[in-house]
Parts: structure tokens; sequence; C-alpha cells
């Protein structure tokens, strides 16, 4: 394992701030890299890739690792905003992650995205650990842009239950997995359940699926029981969007993962002043809970549940 | 008579209402939007004066004003540039969707409401970090068809700019691809209103109604706008952090390596840098806040001929 600076942003009035990388394996191959925190609110983004490198000290240790294989894990590329409670680039509200493929004349997080990006770049592989713009829980999935250049079913080794197809929209285009794709890496982002707060066993269930992931590419000889269920793959205007009318307090009933069948009560929405029920949001199938708003209160014409129908279930190339 | 384009409960005893107010009938329709980021104000005053204008002579209209002077009210009600909450920029979230997130939502009504007028102006004021001269920005898949209309805008410069593929997603670009012509005026500095800008697309708005035969009333004679294109437009950009203080005013002509301004640093009294105009032309934009960092921009300079 190598700790090395990958660039460091210049402030005007705190110390130079380093992006820090750990290398493993051989130095002159690039195999797989794994992106953390682009926005100052991605904490269990960056945690997952803390315990990741952790994981990966060991296998290399134990003498696991392929020869061939060079692996990088950035945990965190913008503690600027993180260490100031901020989501986007806190001198000018930016996202960093609607910079890609960056430009290393242009404006600060333009540049601060081209050297993330020159970091990353060249990788066969690229993993992000992604957060969601909507506040709210999801099901650990691996998400793939269909940019004509992915290989879906390489997603089958991450041995996650869910794997979500993505059209791209044009605000899609500057993301860092869209140009990973784009320049020739196959990118996949991984959602771990939350964002702001550590979720412990999820973020367990990303690290696995990452070392999987490395296994059963050959560049690790981590052992890994075989996986009993398929995996399922779907494309993202399958979910069921369910949508508040009523404003006013958000209390769930069913939270990710939870089967649910048609009719059955999702949450309900309360007059935050009164307790009365204005709205009882129900499952529009059968099928399972995929997202879940989470914060408490909620305004009309929000995404309060996704669920996958369980006749989208079951179909894959992995056996 | 003023009209709700959208109304939806938010969560504790209040509703957001995007509203409208609507002037004349009949005819052709022409639309003035803004407030679409919520730090950006300077449509404001331009919406309240031709509001005025229309109310107090109704016998110069000839056809249907709508004015939306403001597209994202709770932005503008917080001092917010993007939508409060979900934090995203409301101009990428157009065309939107009926049955998406809030915000996916309102852009789908609006565009739905906005559609089919004659023309649409879409008012911007940069951002509280720049100050621009008054302008109008058109993409160069719809210069042929706009470039006519921005001239009739008194605006001082048009820019023609490179298409992009996430610039698909703002309101302008999906009301063009609508066949509604609509132009992007970018004017001022964030947070402010430059009177003297609002006063010159007043009579830019009335002059383009005039053109769409909407307008009997008088116009003052309008300016020759500057026409650019990426090609000649240069930016200066900081190498590294600091206080920009410049020494050059806004909307000044320069001469290629004419000093522009310092970064400087408060803490050892250094300079950091001195920037110096690349072209000769004219610093359409100046940087207005002056804390920056390495890649903030300080300056464009439309690059005239001597």
């Amino acid at each position: 394992m190598e700790e090395k600076i990958l660039f460091t942003v210049d402030t005007p009035y705190r110390p130079s701030l380093p992006v820090k990388g750990w290398f493993f394996g051989n130095p002159e191959k690039k195999s797989l890299a794994v992106m953390g925190a682009l926005r100052g609110n991605e904490i269990q983004q960056m945690y997952v890739c803390a315990r990741l490198v952790r994981a990966l000290e060991a296998v290399e240790k134990a003498g696991l690792l392929a020869e061939d294989c060079g692996l990088l894990v950035v945990p965190c590329a913008n503690q600027f905003s993180m260490n100031v409670g901020r989501r986007f680039w806190a001198a000018d509200n930016t996202d960093i992650n609607r910079m890609f493929p960056g430009y290393d004349a242009g404006e600060t997080t333009q540049r601060i995205a081209a050297r993330v990006f020159h970091a990353l770049q060249g990788y066969q592989y690229g993993v992000q650990l992604a957060s969601f713009y909507m506040p709210g829980d999801h099901l650990p999935h691996v998400r793939i842009m269909e940019t004509g250049y992915q290989h879906a079913e390489e997603a089958t080794a991450f041995g996650l239950p869910y794997i979500l197809l993505r059209t791209p929209q044009s605000y899609d285009t500057t993301t860092l997995n869209y140009n990973w794709q784009i320049w020739s890496t196959q990118a996949f982002s991984l959602y771990t359940t939350s964002t702001d707060h550590i979720d412990e066993p999820a973020a367990a269930t990303a690290v696995e699926a990452v070392l999987r992931f490395l296994s059963l590419k050959g560049f690790s000889r981590q052992m890994f029981p075989r996986l009993t269920t398929r995996p399922t793959l779907f494309r993202e205007n399958q979910l069921h969007n369910i949508l508040s009318t009523a404003g006013g307090l958000l209390l769930c009933r069913r939270k990710p993962g939870d089967p649910v069948e048609k009719g059955d009560v999702l949450c309900e929405i309360l007059n935050p002043c009164t307790c009365e029920v204005l709205e009882q949001l129900r499952a529009d199938c059968r099928g399972q809970v995929f997202f879940c708003h989470h914060t408490q209160l909620i305004n009309g014409h929000e995404v309060a549940y996704r669920i996958l129908p369980d006749e989208e279930k079951g179909f894959l190339f992995y056996d | 008579m003023v009209q709700e384009v959208v109304r939806l409960p938010l969560a504790v005893g209040e509703e957001l209402a995007i509203r409208k107010n609507r002037l004349g009938e009949g005819g052709k329709r022409f639309c003035v939007v803004t407030g679409t980021h919520g730090d950006e104000l300077e449509g404001q005053y331009v919406v309240w004066r031709l509001n005025r204008l229309l109310t107090e002579h109704p016998e110069w209209l000839c056809g249907t004003v709508d004015l939306y002077p403001a597209l994202n009210p709770l932005g503008i009600s917080t001092i917010t540039r993007g939508i409060p909450l979900c934090d995203l920029d409301m101009n990428r979230t157009f065309p939107g969707s009926e049955t998406g997130s809030m915000s996916e939502y309102i852009a789908a009504k609006l565009t739905e409401d906005l559609k089919g007028a004659a023309a649409c102006v879409d008012i911007h004021a940069s951002n509280i970090f720049l100050r621009e001269i008054p302008q109008v920005r058109v993409n160069v898949n719809t210069a042929s068809r706009l470039v006519p209309m921005a001239k009739r805008l008194n605006m001082d410069f048009i820019w023609v700019h490179a298409a992009a593929t996430v610039l698909e997603s703002t309101l302008a670009y999906n009301l063009n691809a609508l066949d509604t012509p609509t132009l992007v005026v970018e004017m001022g500095v964030g947070m402010r209103l430059t009177r003297s800008y609002g006063d010159q697309l007043l009579n830019g708005l009335l002059s383009l109604m005039q053109s769409l035969g909407m307008w009997k009333g008088p116009v003052d004679p309008i300016t020759d706008p500057l026409l650019g294109d990426d090609g000649n437009v240069s930016f200066l950009n900081a190498s590294g952090p600091g206080i920009f203080v410049p020494c050059v005013g806004h909307a000044a002509r320069v001469e290629k390596g004419q000093e522009v301004g310092i970064v400087a640093d408060p803490l050892t009294g250094e300079i950091r840098e001195t920037l110096k105009s690349p072209v000769s032309g004219l610093l359409f934009t100046l940087r207005e806040y002056p804390v920056v960092y390495e890649g903030s921009l300080l300056a464009r300079i439309l690059e005239l001929q001597a």
C-alpha cells in the first residue's frame, strides 16, 4: 500500500488541502479505481472507501493480490466542503460531480474535476460510491449509465442483488460515471443505502462487493462463497414512483427491502400541527421497496417511495 | 390578471405557488420570465417596469403578455441560487416530468405554460461573483433564427456560444426545441439591481414586441450590439488563491497587455499575480466578489479590431 497526494487545493484562508489516493498492488497497472466523496455530505461514501483501504491493505499483506493488479482508492476529494458541513463546493456551491471530465484551464471545480479525472483515468474498471439527489435511502445496488459502452453483465461480479440501468439525461453527461465510460473505463456506481450518516452493515456490504468483484475478475485470490440468488437487472423507468399529494410530517411504515403487496400502506403524511392523517400512500403493485424518502417533512408531489415490481425481477445473464 | 401556473403544498402550513401576470388578451403571446436562480434579481426591476407600463397603457398593447417574475420563489425568498431542499439548479431540470419529483413537476408545468409563445425572454443576472454587461446568449444551433430577434433587445453584446449537451436541460433550450423562440439575457450581478441595465432592457423588450407587431407605443432608438462567438472571447482566470483587486472598470476598453488587476495575499502583503489582458477589446465580464481560488473567473474580454 502506498499513500500518495494526488494533488492539492490551495485556498486563501485555509491551509492547502491534499487530495490523497491509496495505491495497492502493481503501480504500473491500472486495474480498478474507487472514488468516494466528491460532495461534502457523502460521509458514508468516504467511510466505505476508508474501510476498503484497510481491507485491501490486509489482502495485499496476505499476498492475495494478483501480480498484474493495480488499485487506487480515493476516499475524499472535497474536505473543503465536508469540514464546514456543505454539500457542494463551499466557495461557489458548484457540484464537482457535474464538472467531469473537467477543464484544467477552467473554473475552480472544473480544475478539481480535471485533476480527479486525471488520477482516475485509464483504469480498466471504475467504481464510484455515489449519492442520490433526493433525500432518501436505497437498497444497495449497482447503477450503470447506458452510454452504449457499458457491459452490464460485468456488474454481476459485485454480487449485489440489484443492477439498475439508467438512460443518461443531458445533465448526466458531466458526471464522473458517464465520463469514465466515454473514456474507456467500465464504470459502476455503488449505492449503499445512506449518504450523510454511517450505515455500517451497508458499508460492509459495499466493501465485500468490491472485494468480490476483484476476486471474480482475477485481481485477487480471496475466496468468496458462491451466490445463491440471481441478481436482478432492470431499467430505472421500471421502478414505480409513489408520489405524495399532501405536504406534512412523513411517517414511514415500510423501509427499503420490505416486500409489499398492492394496496399496502407505505407511509402516512400527517398534518404537522394536529397529527390528522392527510394522506396514506399505498403500494400500487406487488414488489419490493427500493427507495424511501427519509426526511421527516415532505412536500406535495415528491417521490416518497419507489417500488420494484415483482414482475421486473429475475431476468439476467447470471446462473 | 394574476394567474397561477402551479401550486403545491409544502410541508408545514404553506403552499408553493408560481404565478404570472397576464396583460392584454388574444393575438400573439409574449412571455418574460425571470427568477430561475434565486440570487439573480435584475429581472425583478425589468418585469416591474414592464408591468407598470402595460398596465398604464393597455391601448398600446396588441396581444397578450405573460410576466413571470419568480420561477423559483423559494430560492428568491431565501437568497438561494438553486431550489432549496433539493439543492438543484432549476435551470438544469427542464423539460421536467409530470410523474417526477416536485422540481421536475414544476419544470414540466412551466414548460407547458410557456410553449407556443411568439417569443420568450429569460432574464438572468450572472451570479454573485461576476458582473456582466447587458448581453444575449444564443446557442449556435439556434443562431440563425434567434440573432435577428436578439438584435432587437437593445443589449450591448450578443454571444453566440457553442452547444453543450449539459445545456439541453435549460429552459431556453427546451422552449426553442418546442418552436418557442427564447432569448437568454445576462446582465448585471447577483443580489443587486442595476437600474440603467433594466431601463435598457425594458426598451429592448418593447422593441422586440414592436417587431412582433405587439406594441404600438413609443420605443427609444436601440443600440447596435456587438456580435461575438467563443472564438473571440478570452477568459482570465486566477492561477492561485487570494483577493482580486481590479484596476480597470467594468465594460472598459482594454489593450493587449494592459493590466486588469492583481491577486493579492492579505496575510503576507504579497502580490501573487498580476493579470494582463491577452487581447485588445471590451472587458464585458468583471469579477465582483473579491475572494478567489485557483481557476476563479476574473474577467472575460471580447476581442475587437482596432
